[in-house]
């Protein structure tokens, strides 16, 4: 796989071109920011009718990625689904493939700041979760050995804009997995602020590329 | 013949005017269901079109409105107005005139609705949005006249076929409505005449007496043009000479960004402080107005602008056109020649002045063709189905319609009176559900069913986000510039230019060099700087493809034996090309193959058109690519492509043959930038995308994520959908072009010459400082992108944390 192998406080780590961030000494895979339903919200909310195939596109690439890795545990870092109305409107078809994929395997929800209560969907839900040395939660804090998601990091190179990963020594913030995510720079303020250092970005596409971002 | 009443004589008559005769047939015509009037520049065309009006509201006995005036340019219906208050406060008649643009107030707007003027000057754009409102029958109920100015421009874009749609529904508002389009001289009259008309009513043509020919030349200079660009630099002072010779110059340009560049020498090399005024799209309002301003007060020796002037408004006084840059097209030439001496029966004057080597060629290929008349364009294509769909939201905001009804009535629009009851009812259900094959929004519905079978928007609030996106033209997203600490716009730049801006980036935005600052709240914050050269500005405009009439013209020429007509530097350059490798025929593709700068390059000569040239560099580029060739980018013109890589090409032939053309381009079309460009823009039109949101646009993760990510879904999920199956036809037609490699394929019969050097040939030269290179997405470019990655890395010493 075109993966990006690196070691994060500790933790041997794959940044894949998808976006999943796989520990395989912990056979975990995870992704963060699915926002499954957000064409329905969207309609629902603005009347603008998107191509409704965002969920079974996202689905599609995380049932690859579980394929291509088959770990033992799934956790999902937060805004899997775009609220929770868009949870129950799930059709049952997209219910029946992720309760396939969720089969046999320890499949973890972390809570985001679009779906905050629990869900009808198998699996457990958890505020945050550790793993090794490593924390994981939806929004970053000032703790070090983290790992969230939530703000939706892209990097630009080449005058190409790609999701990426952004890691330093202490944290690590994963780009949104989701079809329908638009992203914010990696030179935000916002992003800017919570590294210590500048960041390496990790972009994905067809291969997982890492770049220092500098200090632009 | 109809004589005029005598208030009308006597107003003539105390102006020393005859009335035209072409004025006079307009007249005698004037009660014709459709009407069209074409005539140059400057032959009272407009008032030959409202004659008819004033007479008919002269007795102050019409109650409302009486005349819509449509024209392409908002400045249009300014200037209109104040040419049409001298005819009719000199009379004192009874006549109410007042235009209505997306630059009216808002309580003029109110007030217009509530108590409509007799005449009223408008864009296509405001129309369709006056045409959404609940009261639009009343406003219109008592429409007479309409009357649409440039139509020429217009029949040619989306625009035209707006409002040709929105024609339809005021017939049905008011059923005796008479349609009058003006129009400059054209290559094919009869068609725009069809797109006029109510189908099938016939139209009256009435020809103007086109006047002399006008006087044109190539602009001699001392200096010999470039090898390549388009700034002309090298003409600045004999262009100054031509404007102290003068009492007004326009100066086209075909780009915005040309205009500013040429602007900015122009006035580093006016010594005498010449008063000269820069006017194109990009600019702000207020300075636009400003220019203009002067221009009609006469203050302005020169005007440095690009197709925002092209249209007819008379500016008096201007007795000079200068075209900067080959026109690559003649009609729009001869139009834009028509600018000059507004004067009737006086021969216009211009000037062209080639921007480099090649254009030198180009311009003469183009006053050959202007003198012996022969205008180019190409048959439009049925009415599109985008701008249909957005009338359907349109209508539906107005109230519930019936759809057979709705059908009929779009039947009468000359563009699509070949549009299936399958194909509109496709256009319905995209509008209604989407029109996805996988019917999910059944629960969120914009246009519900009622029992009695009329269509309605299910949330009336969504009148509000449509009437927000209403209009056909094609904006880039773009960016205000303003002074730091100062609230007054100084123009826009495109998105893309401005994420490309770092802080002390300097550019060129209203001929003055700003530097970027920063970006706030999505305003380019600037200050100004005179001491360092600028980093252009690239507002895109507009690049037009050569004609293939020009094209075909300039072929011709290279077969001569020796070339009188041109000047001495381009026949030397020319016989060299010959001398060392040959001159491209017309049946026949160049190719040359020569090793440069450490690369392996060939230079195909197709002479099909910028953007044909593109997409043809895009398969060749692809085939090389499967051949293991390595190709790394290419760059195209109006004639050639030039493509670099890594493997030479030892044999050319295979790479044309046409059935791989073909089936490389099916392929390749899917996944190809342009589609995505095209797909943004019909979505957008249709109504999938909306431009414009309530609330003021928001910066960051929240803004809405790429279109591009729609396209590729949609192929994925939902290949046959309406939205895609627009894109293929427009992008076959418009930037992909393919019809012209078709063209180019069939003249040449694969017919290939291929001529091998040890180097860089004259004629391929320019095409190296040509700007615009795009890098072909392969095996080559990921491992120079990888590369260079792991080049930061290792300069950053950070490969392990």
């Amino acid at each position: 796989m075109n993966g990006y192998y690196f070691s994060f406080c500790g933790t041997n780590c794959v940044a894949m071109p998808s976006g999943a961030l796989y520990l395989p000494d912990n056979s975990l895979l995870c992704v963060s920011d699915l926002h499954l339903g957000k064409s329905e919200r969207i309609a629902r909310r603005s009347g603008r009718m998107l191509p409704p195939y965002e969920v079974q596109q996202t689905l599609q690439k995380l049932d690859d990625d579980l394929t291509m890795t088959t770990p033992e545990s799934v956790v999902c870092l937060g805004d899997s689904f775009d609220d929770l109305d868009a949870a129950a409107q799930l059709g049952d078809d997209m219910r029946l493939w992720l309760a396939g994929m969720q089969a046999g395997r320890n499949w973890v929800w972390i809570e985001g700041n679009h779906d905050p209560g629990p869900i009808e969907l198998g699996g457990t839900h958890r505020r945050e979760m550790r793993i090794g040395s490593l924390t994981l939660r939806h929004i970053a804090t000032d703790a070090s050995a983290e790992v969230s998601g939530h703000y939706h990091p892209k990097h630009r190179l080449a005058g190409r804009s790609r999701p990426a990963f952004l890691y330093d020594k202490d944290r690590m913030i994963m780009p949104a997995y989701g079809a329908y995510t638009g992203g914010l720079a990696s030179n935000a303020p916002v992003l800017r602020a919570l590294f210590g250092t500048s960041p390496i970005a990790v972009m994905t596409g067809h291969k997982a590329i890492p770049v220092p971002t500098g200090n632009g | 013949m109809n004589p005029l009443p005598p208030i009308f004589k006597d107003w003539f008559d105390r102006r020393g005017w005859d009335v035209h005769p072409h004025q006079q047939a307009m007249l005698d015509q004037a009660t014709d269901r459709a009407l069209m009037l074409i005539a140059p520049t400057g032959g009272g065309k407009t008032l030959g079109g409202f004659l008819p009006s004033l007479i008919e509201l002269a007795d102050g006995a019409h109650a409302g409105l009486h005349t819509l005036y449509v024209s392409p340019l908002k400045a249009l219906a300014a200037d209109i107005k104040r040419n049409l208050r001298t005819p009719v406060d000199d009379m004192g008649l009874p006549i109410r005139i007042e235009d209505r643009t997306g630059d009216t107030s808002y309580t003029q707007k109110r007030r217009q609705r509530a108590d409509p003027p007799h005449i009223l000057l408008t864009t296509p754009e405001s129309l369709a949005l006056l045409l959404s409102y609940e009261d639009a029958p009343r406003i219109f109920s008592g429409l007479q006249r309409i009357i649409v100015d440039e139509i020429h421009a217009l029949a040619e874009s989306k625009r035209g076929d707006q409002l040709m749609l929105a024609l339809s529904r005021l017939q049905t508002l008011a059923p005796n409505l008479r349609r009058v389009g003006l129009s400059a001289t054209v290559e094919d009259p009869q068609a725009i005449a069809n797109q006029l008309a109510c189908h099938p009513d016939p139209c009256t043509i009435i020809n103007a007496d086109p006047g002399p020919d006008p006087d044109i030349a190539m602009l001699l200079t001392a200096e010999k043009p470039p090898w390549s660009g388009g700034g002309a630099k090298y003409a600045i002072p004999a262009v100054l000479e031509q404007v102290k010779q003068h009492n007004t110059t326009l100066i086209f340009h075909n780009t915005r960004a040309q205009a500013e560049i040429f602007f900015h020498n122009l006035w580093l090399a006016n010594t005498d402080d010449l008063p000269i005024g820069i006017h194109h799209g990009s600019l702000s309002r207020e300075q636009r107005e400003k220019v203009e301003a002067a221009m009609v007060a006469g203050q302005l020796r020169a005007i440095v602008c690009t197709g925002s002037l092209d249209l007819g408004i008379d500016w008096g006084n201007v007795d000079l056109v200068i075209q900067v840059g080959a026109p690559k097209n003649v009609k729009r030439l001869v139009q834009r020649i028509g600018r000059a001496n507004h004067r009737y029966n006086a021969p216009s004057k211009a000037l062209l002045v080639p921007a480099n080597r090649f254009e030198v060629v180009e311009c003469v290929a183009a006053l050959e063709a202007a003198k012996a008349h022969e205008l180019d364009g190409d048959p439009k294509g049925p009415g599109p189905r985008d701008v249909l769909c957005q009338h359907i939201l349109i209508t539906a905001c107005a109230g519930s319609f019936d759809e057979s009804v709705l059908y009929a009535e779009i039947k009468t629009v000359g563009a699509y009176q070949g549009l299936s009851r399958a194909a509109f009812d496709d256009c319905l259900d995209f509008c209604a559900t989407g029109g996805y094959a996988l019917r999910a929004y059944d629960k969120w519905k914009r246009l519900l069913q009622t029992p009695d079978g009329m269509w309605q928007l299910r949330d009336p609030r969504a009148s509000q986000r449509i009437r927000m996106n209403i209009g056909t033209i094609q904006d880039t997203d773009t960016l205000k510039v303003r002074l730091k600490g100062n609230f007054k716009p100084l123009g826009e730049v495109e998105e893309a230019f401005a994420a490309t801006l770092t802080q002390g980036d300097t550019f060129l935005i209203g001929g003055q060099v700003v530097r970027y600052e920063n970006l706030k709240e999505m305003t380019v914050e600037v200050s100004r700087r005179a001491d360092k050269a600028p980093k252009i500005a690239t507002f895109m405009g507009t690049k037009f493809a050569n004609s293939t009439q020009l094209s075909q013209r300039i072929l011709r020429m290279f077969a001569q034996p020796d070339w009188p007509t041109l000047p001495a530097h381009t026949s030397e350059w020319l016989n060299l090309q010959r001398k060392f490798s040959k001159l491209p025929e017309a049946n026949r593709i160049l190719v040359e193959s020569f090793p440069h700068d450490g690369r392996h390059h060939i230079c195909v000569y197709g002479f099909a058109g910028r953007n044909a040239m593109q997409t043809l560099g895009m398969l060749l580029t692809q085939r090389m690519e499967e051949k293991g060739l390595h190709p790394l980018g290419f760059v195209a013109t109006d004639y050639a492509t030039l493509i670099w890589g890594l493997d030479p090409v030892n044999d050319p032939a295979p790479l044309f043959e046409a059935t791989n053309i073909r089936a490389d381009f099916e392929t390749w079309l899917s996944g190809n930038a342009v589609m995505k460009k095209t797909f943004r823009g019909a979505a957008t039109i249709a109504g999938l995308i909306e431009r414009n949101l309530p609330q003021a646009r928001k910066s960051g993760r929240q803004a809405t994520f790429s279109s591009d990510i729609l396209y590729e879904t949609l192929t994925k999920y939902d290949p046959d959908h309406l939205m895609l199956r627009i894109t293929r036809e427009e992008a076959l037609r418009g930037l992909v072009d393919f019809g012209r490699i078709e063209e180019m394929l069939s003249r040449t019969a694969g017919r290939i010459d291929h001529v091998v050097l040890n180097r860089v040939t004259p004629l391929s030269l320019p095409m190296f400082l040509e700007r615009g290179r795009i890098g072909v997405a392969g095996a080559g470019q990921d491992r120079i992108l990888e590369e260079e990655a792991a080049r930061l890395m290792q300069a950053a010493g950070v490969q392990s944390l």
